[in-house]
């Protein structure tokens, strides 16, 4: 800072707390409505200060599920969350495995074609499921994958992103580590799970955190795979729940599956911040 | 291209290809083959029973542009896309120049901005959903009082503004991390070198800093604009199902709907093929452009 200027930091505090306060006020909102019965939640407008069913209605998403009028098969939310973390964890730890193998063998070997598949995953960058939705879609159900894990995380799993990431970060490992590797009779897989794999913790961890969050948050792909109950994810069941706002609502459960919904991939980028960020900025680069 | 491999390398002939392997066999299967497949399938038409399909040229194409319906899904994506990257972009730029001014909280305001980029897109919908919800909603309940006749799932206007509302709200963290790492890079030096030659703080932001944030500006603009062609389908799909009267119908909801709700499988395909090109598009002016930041 330059100058000295009291009064223009004071609106520069003001002014970021305000946004701060309107950034929240939708979660607010949820989770008080979460905290109400669903005669105080239909008044107009919901009551703006918590009441005492938040335990309750937490209790209900989690363990039975909203009851919808014209929506049959309410699932558990803790169902669904199960689903959303074996997708996000299977997307993550997938990609992050492919992604070091694939990055070591265009980093660490010489061989033909190898510039012609870099550019093949490079490519994928430009295939976004919403360019090939129907043929895609077709390829898994062949593949006798549709409401299923696999069908879910597989074609999720490719990732230029994480290759370009991993190669990034071997092309700064000192070569005298692979001298030191041959002349200690190490093969190369020795080399790859003994001393590459251990120096890239901070960027797998940064990773994990960027694909976690992806895996979590899917909404296209599930809503095509997943149509049986038992492998929807929680949000699509969230934006399965929103189909008929007119309809009457449980809107104290439904909220609070919102909540439950956001919590986790929140509570990693919180608890994980720094990962994050270097995961975000150098993804990009 | 940075070089792309190690002065010293492993020697086998077949590990490498086996490595690589996992990645390209999905990459194939998964991207490629479908890609093709949704390229011919775009030239292709079935005949009315779904039993055949025969080669109809670009007609699907023409078809496509000849529908108002389609024009009309263009211009709600543009429309959409450009709110979204400068209400977005501006709103956290003025975040990032604040923060970067103060001394002191600026990580803690970091930590309290950031979390919008965890909530999924449906999520995002959802809860702004049902802030605006006629009834219940805290804001719809302020907008009637201002003597608003507001219900966004009837005034496609009103639609349009709670759809960019969810969207943008999930992107400002991103947008103001980038901002906010790129203001923190400019020298300290030259900001102070301006303000001995008497340069006041706007002066300075228009003449020192916005020069040198534009490289971040530009990718950032790329990137709002994948971001709202590409990632809003969940807000799109979980607040107004591309309603009321297609007035939130962008391009990614309308080639979902057409070949999985309408069952329009050369239309679909026509619609992924364009899309195809945009994302290429975009692609190659991010990555040219980044080749250049490289290089400077």
């Amino acid at each position: 800072m330059i100058e000295r200027r009291p009064v223009a930091n004071a609106f520069g505090h003001i002014f970021l707390i305000t946004t701060i306060l309107i950034v929240a006020f939708p979660i607010y909102l949820a989770v008080i409505a979460a905290s109400h019965t669903i005669q105080d939640v239909s008044q107009t407008p919901m009551p703006l200060l918590p009441g005492a069913e938040l335990f309750t209605n937490t209790a209900r998403a989690l363990f039975d599920g909203p009851q919808m009028i014209g929506v049959s098969g309410a699932t558990p939310a803790l169902v669904l969350m199960k689903n959303s973390l074996i997708m996000a964890i299977a997307i993550a730890v997938g990609k992050i495995i492919i992604s070091l193998l694939s990055a070591f063998a265009i980093v660490y070997f010489r061989f033909p074609l190898k510039n012609f598949f870099f550019w093949m995953i490079f490519i994928t960058l430009m295939l976004p499921v919403e360019v090939r939705i129907i043929p895609t879609y077709k390829i898994v159900a062949d593949l006798g994958l549709l409401d299923s894990y696999p069908g879910l995380v597989l074609p999720l799993i490719a990732s230029a992103t994480a290759t370009f990431l991993f190669r990034q970060f071997f092309m700064t490992v000192p070569d005298e580590l692979v001298e030191a590797a041959r002349i200690d009779g190490a093969g190369p897989m020795r080399f790859f799970c003994d001393v590459l794999v251990p120096l890239s913790r901070t960027s797998i961890a940064a990773m994990f955190v960027i694909q976690f969050i992806y895996g979590w948050n899917q909404y296209l792909w599930p809503l095509l795979i997943a149509s049986d109950y038992q492998y929807q994810t929680i949000v699509l069941a969230i934006g399965r729940l929103m189909r008929a706002p007119d309809a009457f609502y449980e809107w104290p459960v439904v909220m609070g599956m919102a909540v439950l919904a956001l919590l986790p991939p929140v509570l990693v980028v919180v608890l994980m911040q720094r990962w994050f960020v270097k995961g975000l900025v150098e993804t990009e680069k | 291209m940075a070089p792309m491999e190690k002065r010293v390398v492993f020697q086998n002939k077949f590990l490498p290809y086996l490595l690589v392997a996992p990645q390209l066999a999905i990459t194939i299967i998964f991207f490629f083959w479908p890609a093709s497949q949704a390229i011919v399938q775009s030239v292709l038409r079935e005949d009315a029973f779904g039993t055949r399909s025969y080669f109809v040229g670009l007609e699907n194409f023409i078809i496509l542009f000849e529908d108002d319906y389609y024009l009309h899904s263009f211009q709600i994506t543009a429309l959409f896309s450009s709110l979204v990257t400068t209400i977005g972009l501006s709103l956290s730029l003025f975040l990032a120049v604040t923060a970067d001014r103060l001394v002191r909280g600026t990580t803690a305001y970091k930590t309290l901005l950031i979390w919008p980029y965890a909530v999924a897109p449906a999520v995002a919908g959802a809860l702004w959903g049902f802030v605006f919800l006629p009834g219940p909603g805290v804001l719809a309940y302020v907008l009637e009082q201002a003597g608003i006749d507001w219900n966004f799932q009837l005034n496609g206007g009103q639609a349009m503004f709670v759809v960019v509302v969810a969207a943008t709200w999930k992107q400002i963290s991103y947008n103001f991390l980038f901002f906010l790492a790129g203001l923190q890079s400019v020298p300290k030096s030259l900001i102070e070198a301006a303000a001995i030659d008497g340069a006041g703080p706007i002066r300075r932001f228009w003449t020192i800093i916005m020069p040198l944030l534009s490289p971040t500006l530009f990718f950032l603009i790329v990137v709002n604009v994948v971001y709202a062609f590409f990632d809003t389908f969940g807000v799109i799909h979980s607040l107004t199902r591309g309603g009321p009267a297609k007035a939130t119908e962008v391009l990614v909801y309308k080639v979902w709907y057409d070949g999985f709700e309408a069952q329009d499988l050369g239309g679909s395909s026509a619609q992924s093929v364009i899309l195809m090109v945009i994302v290429i598009a975009l692609t190659v002016v991010q990555f040219r452009y980044i080749e250049r930041k490289v290089h400077y």
